[in-house]
């Protein structure tokens, strides 16, 4: 089956004051209708990668590939008026804090509705309906209450279910969730986990998970790629990640405290300078 | 023996919003204790109001068994208990070298001898002598929290109050921090009082814990039970089953 993703050697070059600087140093990956998990630390490139291929990318940095199909659209061939008219209808983007990420002087509802608006031709109460619909199908109680507050009167979890709701309003194919619960607490972390799994399994839509959760990423993803320095060092299923080859993904594995482990001193991870070539 | 901190019947309240209510919390000397719990559970407000940075409005503090009066602080106090904060971004001037960070405390407490001590404090955070004279933004975030770790036991503290003194770093630069915490306890016999959101952090670093849920203590039990599953609060299993992971449930309706 064709995959809907298809990236081979993506790279990101961000200008420096000493040359230039590659934050993704080609990265291929095929996305079907999946769950994949991206996992690296802070400066991995994984963010970058996800931004690239929603073509967010800040207008300094320049990004190149072989190859970057989505369905059997060129990506980077695609103008940036096609680019538009592609996020929001069929990839959307989930980012991590729904404090920064939503527009604060908007009513949820009309975020949601803005959404639509922008991708169907649709009447105002039709919007507002599939709105609700939407709100109802993140499992907010009162959808008809929360569509009229503004982002500062809900809790964060509640941010980002209505985030959620406004992504996935125009149905797309893809979606692409960099870190979407790190900002939330543990225990409602797994509630938007859990309603964002329905709904991406329901719809049979591919799912493009960034985080730097190794353990969160392993159990909810089909399977996990491990980057470090803009590389894939590691592409695995995630029932396979005990089992894990590249010593760093094995470094990061153990250097994590577990409850029931009495490991003293933990086990640090010893970089190898060969691992960022 | 009396305790290193005892926390008898404390509220704290802002606005009218009880922060904690009624909380009660003892840790011995030498003892490292986690305070674990969601936001707004206010473990970190009583992290802050044992060290002044919340307005107490009940019960009592004490360290080692002398009450804090009306809430006053002498010099003493803020020499004995020392406090490490979550951002180490946030925490360090940006401003002034790491040598100034490190003699301000020095000079505060009148120590003599501050030269030595700051090299002395640098070296048993990992970080060379080269470190001393840069800026906190020449530093990576670890390197940083180490600074904010130098700077609170240059002073030497007998109690260290962490708040989520990890929760800002990279998995792999956390096994240094926590590792770094732990030797220097052993090295000092410090006591600690550690908050975190993770359960296997806390369980890990600490010999007791409580568990706190919108201003309550909901559980204190040492973090063994943990490993044997013997908590009774359902609140804790909760947490202790997040800390796991996603578990998928398994769909019980057939798909559309």
């Amino acid at each position: 089956m064709k995959p809907l993703l298809d990236i081979e050697d993506l790279r990101v070059t961000f200008p420096g004051r000493s040359g230039s600087i590659q934050a993704v140093r080609g990265v291929s990956l095929k996305l079907g209708r999946e769950r994949l998990g991206i996992v690296g630390e802070s400066g991995s490139g994984k963010s970058q990668t996800g931004r690239a291929i929603m073509g967010l990318t800040p207008p300094q940095a320049t990004v190149t590939a072989k190859k970057m199909m989505f369905n059997d659209i060129d990506l980077l061939t695609a103008s940036a008026r096609q680019r538009r008219s592609l996020r929001g209808r069929q990839m959307a983007m989930i980012l991590q804090d729904p404090k920064y990420s939503l527009n604060p002087v908007m009513t949820i509802g009309r975020q949601i509705i803005e959404t639509l608006q922008t991708h169907e031709s649709v009447s105002r109460a039709e919007a507002r309906d599939r709105a609700l619909a939407m709100l109802e199908a993140v499992q907010i109680r009162e959808p008809k209450r929360v569509f009229d507050l503004h982002p500062h009167e809900v809790s964060g979890g509640m941010g980002q279910r209505a985030m959620i709701a406004m992504m996935l309003v125009a149905g797309p194919e893809l979606l692409i969730a960099d870190e979407p619960t790190s900002a939330l607490d543990v225990t409602v972390q797994l509630e938007v986990l859990g309603i964002l799994d329905r709904l991406v399994a329901d719809r049979g839509m591919g799912l493009l998970f960034i985080s730097h959760d190794l353990r969160l990423v392993s159990t909810f993803c089909d399977r996990v790629i491990v980057m470090y320095a803009g590389r894939i060092v590691e592409e695995l299923a995630s029932a396979d990640l005990a089992n894990a080859q590249h010593p760093y993904t094995q470094g990061l594995l153990n250097s994590l405290p577990r409850i029931g482990h009495d490991r003293h001193p933990l086990p640090v991870l010893d970089r190898k300078p060969e691992w960022a070539l | 023996m009396t305790a290193a901190l005892e926390v008898r019947k404390l509220g704290v309240e802002f606005n009218g919003h009880k922060a904690l209510d009624d909380v009660s919390v003892s840790v011995a000397r030498g003892e490292s204790f986690g305070l674990v719990g969601e936001s707004g559970s206010g473990k970190s407000t009583l992290l802050r109001a044992v060290a002044g940075l919340a307005p107490v409005s009940a019960g009592t503090i004490s360290i080692d068994g002398r009450e804090l009066r009306r809430g006053k602080r002498n010099r003493a106090f803020y020499r004995e208990v020392q406090m490490v904060f979550q951002d180490p971004y946030g925490s360090l001037h940006p401003r002034q070298t790491i040598d100034r960070a490190l003699l301000e405390p020095l000079a505060i407490h009148g120590f003599d001898n501050t030269e030595n001590r700051i090299v002395r404090a640098l070296e048993e955070v990992g970080l060379g002598k080269g470190f001393r004279f840069r800026y906190p933004h020449q530093l990576s975030g670890g390197q940083r929290q180490r600074v904010a770790i130098a700077r609170a036991l240059v002073v030497e503290p007998s109690i260290v109050l962490l708040d989520e003194p990890t929760s800002a770093l990279d998995a792999s630069v956390q096994a240094e921090i926590l590792n770094l915490l732990e030797q220097t306890r052993k090295d000092r016999k410090l006591t600690f009082v550690m908050v975190s959101h993770d359960l296997a952090v806390v369980s890990h670093m600490c010999e007791r814990l409580a568990i706190m849920q919108g201003g309550h203590v909901v559980e204190t039990l040492p973090a063994s039970a943990l490993a044997d599953h013997k908590f009774e609060a359902a609140y804790t299993k909760k947490l202790f089953e997040a800390s796991e992971g996603f578990q998928r449930k398994v769909h019980t309706e057939a798909p559309a």
